[in-house]
């Protein structure tokens, strides 16, 4: 038995539509990761919101320090180039 | 009595049950011990309701008196309902709750899986679409059950508790009358006690798993699906229940 008074928390990840990636939704306190997935069905899809729930325990996750965004990310910001926006997408391609 | 009138009383014990389930269990809403529970406790309550909608449509039809769903629910007293007594009680603490909620779904399950094969095509209908909510209901307080027994003392100590209050309470679900061997001669629904060993095998597995003692004896006590005598709380129930259409009679929104 582990001496602790609450559950963990997960983040949760629900995919909306068969073939769209699974988005970030928030997250919920549970037991373990059975519990997390009911939890999260009964917070998260109450509305019809999802055909499939990933979750993760949030101290799993590695995140980058924001203390690093000088290096990590304004490289990237004068490089228009780098987005597809100079060409049209077909309707047919679908969800990209 | 006539044969719409054996119909319309397999009906509204169907519907009663999921109707004071279903407002006992909204009693959770918004005071629920986390708010994971609160939520998933509130969904469940609206699932019943639902299946309360869909039972008393039809109950009100086979009645044909003019009576509506909402009158059925609404303006009925304490000596119509039909519903078993132990879904009357009182909500005690949320293991007693969730408890409760388990007997009834272990119940339910293979109870609405027989009824998906009814003679009666409305009866499948609605027993089908019910079951699913049923079998995510029964994983869920299945597990709870789990982990409140196999938790921590103070748990487990109340969830024998719980145990002893209610046990003498649940066997009113599978106890046999007239009402049900009419409804067996139809082919529209199964004798009650046929659903016993599945239910016995659910509960006995679970309450040994979550270290929770069975009491002794099969006692039962009975009076609430054939309306012969509810408890005091059914009242107590209707009184808030029913109080808007009381007061304001015929008011909607």
């Amino acid at each position: 038995m582990v001496d602790q008074k609450e559950w963990p928390l997960w983040e949760v990840f629900v995919r909306g539509a068969h073939g769209m990636s699974h988005r970030h939704v928030g997250s919920v306190h549970a037991a373990d990761a059975d519990h997390a997935i009911k939890n999260a069905r009964d917070v998260y899809t109450r509305r019809n919101e999802g055909v499939s729930i990933w979750v993760i325990e949030a101290s799993k996750i590695t995140a980058s320090d924001p203390g690093d965004k000088e290096h990590l990310f304004e490289p990237a910001r004068d490089k228009v180039y780098r987005h597809p926006t100079f060409y049209e997408l077909p309707d047919e391609a679908g969800n990209m | 009595m006539t044969q719409g009138g054996e119909l319309l009383e397999f009906l509204l014990r169907q519907g009663d049950n999921a109707l004071i389930l279903g407002h006992r269990t909204s009693e959770w809403c918004g005071t629920g011990p986390a708010l994971e529970e609160d939520i998933a406790l509130t969904n469940i309550a609206l699932d019943l309701i639902g299946q309360t909608q869909l039972w008393f449509s039809y109950a009100a039809e086979v009645e044909s008196v003019g009576r509506t769903a909402n009158d059925l629910a609404y303006l009925r007293d304490a000596y119509d309902f039909r519903n078993v007594l132990m879904l009357e009680l009182p909500n005690g603490d949320f293991g007693q709750t969730i408890l409760r909620q388990f007997f009834f779904d272990a119940f339910q399950v293979p109870w609405l899986d027989a009824l998906v094969g009814s003679s009666d095509t409305r009866v499948a209908e609605i027993a089908e679409k019910s079951l699913k909510e049923a079998r995510y209901h029964l994983e869920r307080s299945s597990e709870t059950v789990f982990a409140l027994g196999d938790g921590t003392q103070e748990s487990n100590e109340r969830m024998q508790k719980a145990l002893d209050v209610l046990w003498p309470f649940a066997g009113e679900l599978m106890v046999d009358d007239e009402i049900d061997q009419a409804m067996t001669n139809k082919g529209i629904a199964p004798l009650p006690s046929t659903i016993r060993a599945a239910w016995e095998r659910e509960v006995h597995a679970s309450l040994a798993k979550a270290y929770l003692t069975m009491p002794e004896g099969n006692f039962a006590h009975s009076g609430g699906r054939t309306g012969f005598r509810h408890t005091e709380h059914l009242g107590h129930l209707l009184s808030t229940m029913q109080v808007l259409q009381r007061s304001f009679p015929g008011a909607t929104w």
